[in-house]
């Protein structure tokens, strides 16, 4: 057994590769057979590796077992990023430019109604202090423009880890809502995707959450939120810092 | 050869990644701002250029395709590895901030994306 478990181990990407492999194969199957297709073979493949990641504890989920470890690598930034821009092959750029201004405009409203909803949040928690509220509204942008944000303003360590857990919590949200929600909201066409992109802007959530709903929109909903992050610890510690202190 | 398509996905991974940190370093930001958008508007250039002068054959083609259908699995990969016990471990008040933040953007797509009539459906 050892020694299987060394050679799993060792070769850990493929490790990797065969796992997903079936977990895709039960998924699809359970969305055909058990939702009839209601529930898209993606989704329920999602949701399973979340439930699973939690099971297994740890800071990276299920890649904290060594044996799994190929998952951190398969599922990094290096190869999904690679994957994402792989499905721009094939897209139209007029529909990009034609979206263009409604994205950028997305972006930023995005931006400012997460950051004005994690501030309030926190001072509906008691929170008092503009360092504080700052780092927690920037936390519900994304789990990196929070602790960005925090570092750069000196935030305490409890505060900037509540932020991440924020940011977490709203990727994790995205992954599950958007495949439910996309039908009552006129998520089915590009022009809908960048702007879904921008509103949300939480990589790895706007990415699981269209792939479970339509691979096709996957680049156009990338274009956008891929700019997201970097503008947002851009704002974070300024522009939003200084609204934060104008008010408290 | 599907490593010619590879390859020129890679070249444009990097070349946006790059420009992307430049672009946050001349905006004195420690991250990188749009290098995926950026790559993806150079792969749909650069495979346009080389599909117009009949260089892109339909094997280099597959070098591209086939990590485009392997977005899905990596993307389940990634969802295997996420901190889901610390998103719950933050507890009510992390819970209430990152749920009002999507609450809310939901919201506001249907409301942007319905502005236009939405008669651009997919091909």
């Amino acid at each position: 057994m050892t020694l299987v478990e060394a050679v799993f181990t060792k070769n850990n990407l493929l490790t990797a590769f065969a796992l997903v492999g079936g977990l895709m194969l039960v998924s699809y199957w359970a969305a055909g057979t058990l939702t009839r297709d209601r529930l898209h073979g993606s989704a329920i493949a999602i949701l399973l590796a979340l439930v699973l990641a939690a099971l297994a504890g740890g800071k990276n989920g299920l890649a904290d077992l060594p044996v799994l470890s190929g998952l951190g690598l398969m599922g990094g930034a290096m190869l999904r990023d690679f994957a994402i821009v792989a499905t721009a092959f094939g897209a139209r750029l007029e529909e990009f430019i034609k979206s263009g201004f409604i994205g950028m405009l997305s972006l930023f409203t995005g931006l400012l109604v997460s950051f004005v909803a994690g501030g309030a949040v926190a001072v509906a928690f008691g929170y008092r202090d503009p360092v504080s509220i700052t780092t927690l509204g920037a936390g519900a942008a994304t789990y990196i423009v929070g602790p960005v944000t925090g570092t750069a303003l000196h935030a305490d360590s409890e505060v900037i880890a509540l932020s991440i857990a924020a940011g977490l919590v709203k990727a994790i949200a995205v992954m599950i809502a958007t495949p439910l929600l996309a039908k009552s909201i006129g998520l089915d066409n590009p022009r809908a995707a960048m702007i879904f992109g921008g509103l949300m802007g939480t990589n790895s959530g706007v990415m699981a959450g269209l792939a479970a709903t339509d691979p096709k929109l996957v680049p156009y909903g990338a274009m956008t939120a891929t700019f997201y992050t970097g503008l947002g610890c851009l704002l974070g510690p300024s522009l939003f810092f200084l609204i934060a202190r104008f008010l408290f | 050869m599907p490593i010619y398509g590879t390859a020129l996905l890679s070249l444009c991974l990097l070349a946006g990644l790059s420009l992307g940190r430049a672009f946050g370093a001349l905006l004195r930001v420690d991250s990188d701002i749009g290098g995926v958008g950026i790559a993806m508007i150079l792969l749909i250039l650069g495979s346009g250029f080389l599909q117009r002068r009949g260089l892109m054959k339909e094997p280099s083609a597959s070098g591209i395709l086939f990590w485009g259908q392997m977005y899905v699995p990596i993307v389940v990969a990634m969802a295997a590895t996420q901190n889901v016990r610390g998103a719950l471990a933050g507890g009510l008040m992390a819970a209430t901030a990152g749920l009002a933040a999507v609450a809310l953007c939901f919201g506001l797509v249907a409301v942007l994306a319905r502005k236009q009539p939405a008669n651009q459906k997919l091909p």
